[in-house]
């Protein structure tokens, strides 16, 4: 076992030896199930509603469920992630354990990879434990597939950002309640500088600020868009977020 | 084993650490001795390579603090002040962590994890959420963390804290043993530790060496002569050179308030009865004669109550030399 791996290990073990994970991941099921549940209502009216007015109806579960369930997992994602990111190295810090941690024999890379990719693993649990929904009415309607795949790649990639968030707002304090509340505002940024982006208009300065934010690329991913342009953005935001968590705790031995 | 040359750690506002210097060889036991905010703790991080020295050198097990960390963690166990412990893990939990994290696996894991257990006697415990255990049991575990891997220096910031009589018996007993195939070093601010498990010990006070040499020859030093304090209210200039001129005073040290003295006595001669007699036929106005008698423990309180390093050791604690000690 790599010392990467046993970090994983440990952290899985505390995650799931404490309450919040179980909280947080039930909440989380519990708020999807029931948005995915008022969407098929919803659409069903509408194809009742059709089917009044037309005699028939084809009705869309792409675009009437699908779409607006994973924009919606948007918030969700942002408000569920940071209390599991929290802990990560506000934690250590408090408990003194950091301290045992940088005067073992690895480097700070591994600890920021361990955990990050251990909390990858408990989101990526939960977004798995999702995917009974579109299984479900796969099993009484249809619907194009494909969408909800690159939806999920989304998901994956949005969670991942996040996450890196999160971890970033974790090593900055040792206050676990501070920590949730930076990656809540960091990641508040990011998504309305897209409004900030629009408003600017089609400018360069416009255009550049959207693109920082996480909006777009992700409604491309949703809209079934599979551009390298949006997953280059996911991929070095995730890259430039745990360097910059490596730098912070780095920067903590010094005081 | 460790080196440690004229480390500096300075703060935004203050001085941790002042240009502390010292060594430990191979197999020994070096008590790093000092009261609360010495900079005990700091020397530690700086020599586990938590936090690196703002200037200066430290070398541990062959390897530069701040050029090979890595190799320097590898062979280094370390308890920082509060036991690194994770509440929510069992000791084996713990235990399995720690050594996988220092690239134990296996077979080696398992029979290092029997030994350190059984050496810290936490058998009955092994299978308990560390959350659940004692202040003193947490030390046992974090002591136990430190020697998993066998490492040729231990860095140990006040073992002893939190544990019973005892127990602090035993974890003496433990770092004893260890000597001779360990190099340790110590943080302690209790002296009779210092004394017990030590072959040499450093006093640190204000971030700077105050003293340094084996417990026994601080306390021989101290044995070696018996101590007057005086205070004349009218000293004449040549008051020193006269005292010393008493049979049986060996030195006179003047401290900072005028009028007082220290004389230093032969060993088993009681000089109080010329002193006093001369104090009264020069007319310097007798005011307070009295023999004291210095402990290790008031040495150590007087070292690192003083400002000033005075470096040259504990006989010079309580005054500056008048005349340069023979």
């Amino acid at each position: 076992m790599t010392p990467v791996q046993a970090i994983i290990a440990k952290e899985l073990r505390s995650y799931f030896v404490s309450p919040v994970v179980y909280v947080v991941g039930s909440m989380f099921l519990l708020i999807v199930g029931l948005l995915a549940y008022l969407y098929v209502v919803f659409a069903g009216a509408q194809a009742i509603q059709l089917m009044q007015m037309q005699g028939s109806a084809q009705i869309n579960l792409n675009d009437l469920v699908f779409r607006n369930l994973f924009s919606s997992m948007r918030f969700i994602l942002l408000i569920i992630l940071p209390i599991l990111t929290m802990r990560l190295f506000a934690e250590e810090r408090k408990l003194r354990t950091f301290e045992f941690l940088l005067t073992s024999p690895i480097g700070i890379n591994e600890i920021v990879a361990g955990k990050f990719m251990s909390v990858l693993l408990v989101f990526l649990g939960l977004l798995g434990l999702t995917g009974f929904l579109p299984l479900v009415l796969a099993l009484f309607s249809d619907f194009n597939w494909y969408p909800v795949l690159t939806s999920y790649l989304g998901l994956i990639l949005l969670g991942a950002l996040f996450l890196s968030v999160g971890v970033l707002a974790s090593a900055l304090t040792e206050n676990q309640i501070v920590a949730a509340f930076v990656s809540f505002g960091l990641l508040l940024v990011l998504w309305l500088l897209a409004d900030v982006g629009s408003l600017l208009g089609d400018t360069a300065i416009g255009q550049a600020i959207s693109y920082l934010s996480f909006i777009e690329h992700y409604d491309h991913l949703v809209r079934g868009m599979v551009d390298t342009k949006d997953l280059t953005y996911f991929v070095s935001g995730l890259a430039l977020m745990l360097f910059l968590s490596h730098r912070v705790v780095d920067s903590n031995r010094w005081k | 084993m460790i080196e440690v040359q004229q480390i500096t750690k300075r703060y935004a506002h203050h001085t941790a650490i002042d240009r502390v210097s010292f060594s430990v060889a191979k197999g020994e036991v070096l008590a790093f001795l000092g009261p609360n905010g010495a900079g005990k703790t700091t020397t530690m991080r700086i020599l586990s390579c938590f936090m690196p020295a703002t200037e200066g050198k430290a070398v541990v097990a062959g390897f530069d603090c701040a050029d090979q960390p890595l190799e320097v963690k590898r062979r280094i166990g370390y308890l920082p002040e509060t036991p690194p412990v994770y509440l929510e893990l069992t000791v084996t939990e713990y235990l399995q962590f720690v050594g996988r994290l220092r690239g134990l696996s296996g077979k080696m894991l398992t029979s290092s994890m029997q030994r350190e257990i059984e050496r810290l006697g936490l058998g009955t415990i092994q299978h308990r959420l560390i959350g659940n255990l004692s202040r003193g049991y947490r030390q046992r575990v974090g002591l136990a963390q430190a020697l998993l891997h066998d490492p040729q220096v231990l860095i140990l910031d006040e073992p002893t804290v939190g544990l019973d009589p005892k127990q602090i018996i035993e974890i003496r007993e433990l770092i004893k043993n260890l000597a001779g195939s360990h190099s340790v070093i110590l943080s302690t601010h209790i002296l009779p530790e210092a004394t017990a498990v030590c072959q040499r010990v450093v006093i640190i006070s204000g971030g700077r060496i105050v003293a340094e040499d084996t417990p026994e020859q601080l306390a021989a030093r101290l044995r070696q002569s018996e101590k007057i304090s005086l205070t004349l209210k009218s000293p004449a200039p040549d008051t020193d050179r006269l005292l010393k001129s008493v049979q049986g005073v060996q030195n006179v040290f003047t401290s900072g308030a005028p009028g007082t003295f220290l004389l230093e006595c032969e060993l088993g001669r009681d000089a109080r009865e010329e002193v006093a007699r001369l104090a009264v036929t020069s007319g310097w106005g007798l005011l307070e004669l009295k023999a004291i008698s210095m402990t290790l423990e008031d040495v150590f309180l007087h070292l690192t109550r003083t400002e000033e390093g005075l470096a040259q050791g504990a006989v010079a604690a309580t005054a500056e030399p008048a005349d340069q000690p023979a």
